[in-house]
């Protein structure tokens, strides 16, 4: 079993059919295949291999236009994202609305391992709140599970994918047990610069989690953890634990890592998987819809070749769409399958975002230090005022927390660029004094929030559209509410007051909320579309993403989730991935599929 | 280049400077560069990540030479030879500028739009001060007149216009260097070194930053 052709595809039988290959794809392409289901993987996106593909040590320097990010390459050059972006060329979606407030952007990767292989690396646990919101400030909904029902998967992602982090234990911030995370980073001046005076308002600063093996994994214990009694997954797992390196504090993990130092798709779930003898992958495979046969249950799925353009049809016992929270609702909204509460589509999320950066003059003409590091999150500021929120202090309904960061990094186009604010404008001699005065005394504070479900935000088929295979397109409406917006007010003020004490200065004022607040879509992790829930009609599955409509139909990417707490997504996703795969399984095993 | 947009901005800036009126655009018949063709493709969604890049080869350089010596002299002019690194001309910067105002890309495009009338503009600054083009006066005569516009806050309203091109030329400069492995030398960035434990700062930084 390996990369296959389409029509190799269609004539094999499988237990499963995986729809994606991004956190929740491989999740679960890898529970299944280690505990022996045979699996059909389909993605939309071309094959890729980080081992060959990645610009690990290229400077700046080396890339067409330094590096800068271009609609072709929007993250930079280097980044590791291919045919992706807020636009795929032939592939596109509208907006319900004309005025940019109340657009959604949209982005998508088309490559094996999906976002995955470029995303920041920030894996944090929602906390025992985040899983009753409605329960605790009437907003929203609650899900269909406890923090206790998903801490054990937590733990098993922790330790399968390799994430930093401390053992504070704070409100809502739930810690590991001891023996999962890996050491943090020893934290940088900017970073312990913020931490003493961010204190003096009451603003905590405490180690980051994130998906980058500090050390590397500790093969001898953690397979027996992770796959109890089955012999065969632990060697597999051993030996591929054994091919990660650690980090060399070097190369942003934007770019992927060829030599497996952080999480990525490609380079932790589908190598052992495909150890397994079990997984079978087409690449290039733009799945269009779920066959429904006559029972009422899933056949498999319709799908092109990208590179053909032929329809081909894979068949499964299981079919399992993580396409990506929205692609997975096109998905189902086009095969008219699993709507009969008709929440399909509805209540879309993304993360508040808004930033605020500055200068420190503390920072300046620091001595010459490699402050690389694990590229970003050595620190972070989890939320921080959950009482006085709910004592209705705030004016607003949910947390955010603080990615913040500074250092002497690689230079870019933004190095020594628009100085004039600190120094005038000038040149010569006195340009390249400043230059060095003052690279590395920036710094900047981003917020993460957490948005509330509501009525206004939803994706549905556009009437007209359809991309260059001739599927319907999806047509999204979106407003942010009062909540968000006087979030994001808070993230800018708070983010001034913060600079004030550390003695820096910003180069505009705190904005308005409206101002901001970033556009829905942008910090891009979205979720929900599909929520799950204990009501087959108001929710579109049960808290294992399973459809109530088509039992042999599940989901396992971001679109069940029922909020979406300020911490990213990704962790979660493949969370709740890793339990859906087992229940899968338990089903199979009880012939229920 | 684009001309109706170089005749836009010599006006607005004729607007302001009844001296300027009488310059015409391409008087000396050297066109700055050819134009940025139709249509130009640029690197695409899937660029080979791993092989080495240089200016001219995901698009065809547009800069005439004429105009190239000028680059190199405001390059020059915003980062000189002094004790830690050379010139920016030295380390392939006017190949950069003219990669950058050569990309078919819309960022890129519109500051094509600033630096082209910019360097037309400051050559005929050079003519009317001193007989000359700008690249073939003295560091002294070029500093004169960078005196008047280095400053968008601070120029005089008929050097408003220039004073945004300088900044917007001031910035492609400094990122051009200091991606090179001597400007990176020059400001100081030591890391993209493979590591096997990484310490965070040292005592001096701390001490420095009054966390120690």
């Amino acid at each position: 079993m390996a990369f296959i052709d389409a029509n190799t595809a269609d004539k094999n039988a499988y237990d499963v059919i995986v729809v994606g290959s991004g956190a929740g794809g491989g999740q679960t392409a890898y529970t299944l295949t280690m505990d022996g289901a045979k699996v059909l993987m389909l993605e939309a996106g071309r094959k890729y291999d980080p081992a060959i593909e990645t610009p690990m040590m290229q400077t700046s320097g080396e890339a067409p236009l330094r590096g800068t990010g271009t609609p072709e390459k929007p993250f930079g050059f280097w980044d590791a994202t291919i045919d992706g972006g807020w636009q795929v060329p032939g592939e596109p979606y509208t907006s319900a609305s004309s005025d940019p407030a109340r657009q959604f952007q949209w982005w998508r990767a088309r490559m094996l391992g999906g976002r995955t292989n470029h995303w920041g690396r920030i894996s944090l646990r929602n906390g025992s709140y985040d899983f009753k919101p409605k329960t605790r400030d009437g907003l929203g909904f609650d899900w269909p599970m406890d923090y206790a029902d998903l801490a054990p998967y937590y733990d098993k992602v922790e330790m399968l994918i390799g994430v930093y982090g401390g053992d504070e234990d704070l409100e809502n911030t739930p810690r590991s047990p001891k023996g999962v995370l890996l050491p943090p980073p020893a934290p940088l001046v900017s970073d312990l610069l913020f931490k003493k005076h961010a204190a003096k308002l009451g603003v905590p600063a405490i180690a980051g989690h994130r998906a980058v093996l500090t050390t590397r994994l500790d093969h001898a214990r953690l397979p027996k953890l992770l796959h109890p009694g089955n012999a065969k997954a632990q060697a597999i797992l051993a030996a591929d634990m054994q091919k990660r390196s650690a980090c060399i504090f070097a190369t942003p993990c934007g770019r992927g890592c060829s030599i497996r130092a952080n999480y990525q798709s490609t380079t932790v779930h589908l190598p052992p998987a495909m150890d397994t003898g079990n997984l079978d992958i087409v690449t290039d495979a733009m799945v269009r819809s779920v066959i429904r046969r006559n029972d009422g249950k899933a056949e498999g799925v319709v799908y092109i070749d990208r590179k053909t353009g032929n329809e081909h049809r894979a068949k499964a016992r299981v079919v399992v769409l993580a396409a990506s929270a929205l692609e997975t609702v096109r998905i189902l909204l086009n095969s008219e399958v699993a709507n009969s509460s008709g929440k399909v589509g509805k209540y879309i999320m993304d993360t508040v975002g808004a930033s605020l950066g500055g200068q420190v003059p503390l920072l300046e003409n620091m001595p010459l230090q490699d402050e690389d590091g694990v590229d970003g999150l050595h620190l972070y500021t989890p939320w921080w005022l959950y009482q006085e929120q709910l004592a209705g202090k705030l004016g607003f309904a949910r947390g955010y927390h603080i990615e913040f960061g500074g250092g002497r990094k690689m230079p870019g186009m933004g190095t020594a660029a628009g100085m004039e604010w600190l120094n005038g404008g000038n040149y010569g001699r006195k340009f390249k004094e400043d230059a060095r005065r003052y690279y590395g005394s920036f710094f900047y504070m981003a917020g993460r929030g957490e948005m509330i479900p509501n009525d206004d935000c939803y994706a549905e088929l556009d009437p007209t559209v359809k991309d260059r295979f001739g599927i319907p397109v999806l047509r999204f409406h979106w407003k942010w509410s009062a909540h968000e917006i006087g979030q994001a007010a808070h993230m800018e003020k708070t983010f001034a007051e913060i600079l004030d004490a550390m003695g820096g200065r910003y180069s505009r004022k705190p904005q308005s909320g409206e101002k901001a607040i970033k556009q829905g879509g942008v910090i891009i992790h979205e979720v929900g579309g599909a929520m799950m829930g204990n009501d087959p009609k108001k929710s579109v599955t049960n808290s294992f993403g399973q459809c109530w409509d088509m039992k042999n139909l599940f989901i396992t990417d971001g679109a069940t989730l029922c909020s979406n707490a300020d911490k990213n997504p990704t962790l979660t996703i493949m969370a709740l991935a890793w339990r859906a795969s087992d229940e899968m399984l338990r089903q199979l095993k009880r012939k229920e599929l | 280049m684009d001309r109706r947009t170089t005749i836009k901005w010599m006006f607005a800036a004729a607007a302001s400077v009844p001296q300027l009126q009488g310059l015409s655009y391409g008087a000396t018949g050297d066109p700055l560069a050819r134009e940025v063709a139709a249509g130009q493709a640029g690197y695409g969604t899937d660029p080979d990540l791993v092989k080495v890049w240089k200016p001219g080869g995901p698009w065809p350089l547009t800069l005439s030479e004429p105009a190239r010596r000028t680059v190199a002299a405001l390059c020059d002019l915003i980062i000189p030879a002094d004790d830690a690194s050379p010139a920016a001309s030295a380390v392939g910067v006017v190949e950069f500028i003219d990669e950058w105002i050569s990309a078919p890309y819309p960022n890129q495009r519109a500051d094509r739009t600033i630096v082209l009338p910019g360097l037309e503009w400051i050559d005929a600054e050079s003519q009317k001060r001193f007989k000359k083009k700008f690249a073939d006066i003295s560091a002294a005569q070029r500093a004169k007149i960078a005196d008047d516009i280095c400053s968008p806050a601070n120029a005089r309203p008929e050097f408003a216009t220039a004073a945004k091109f300088f900044s917007k030329f001031r910035d492609l400069t400094a990122g051009g260097f200091y991606t090179t492995p001597v400007g990176m030398k020059d400001i100081g960035y030591t890391g993209n070194v493979s590591l096997s434990k990484f310490d965070g700062p040292p005592l001096e930084a701390l001490k420095k930053a009054g966390l120690a």
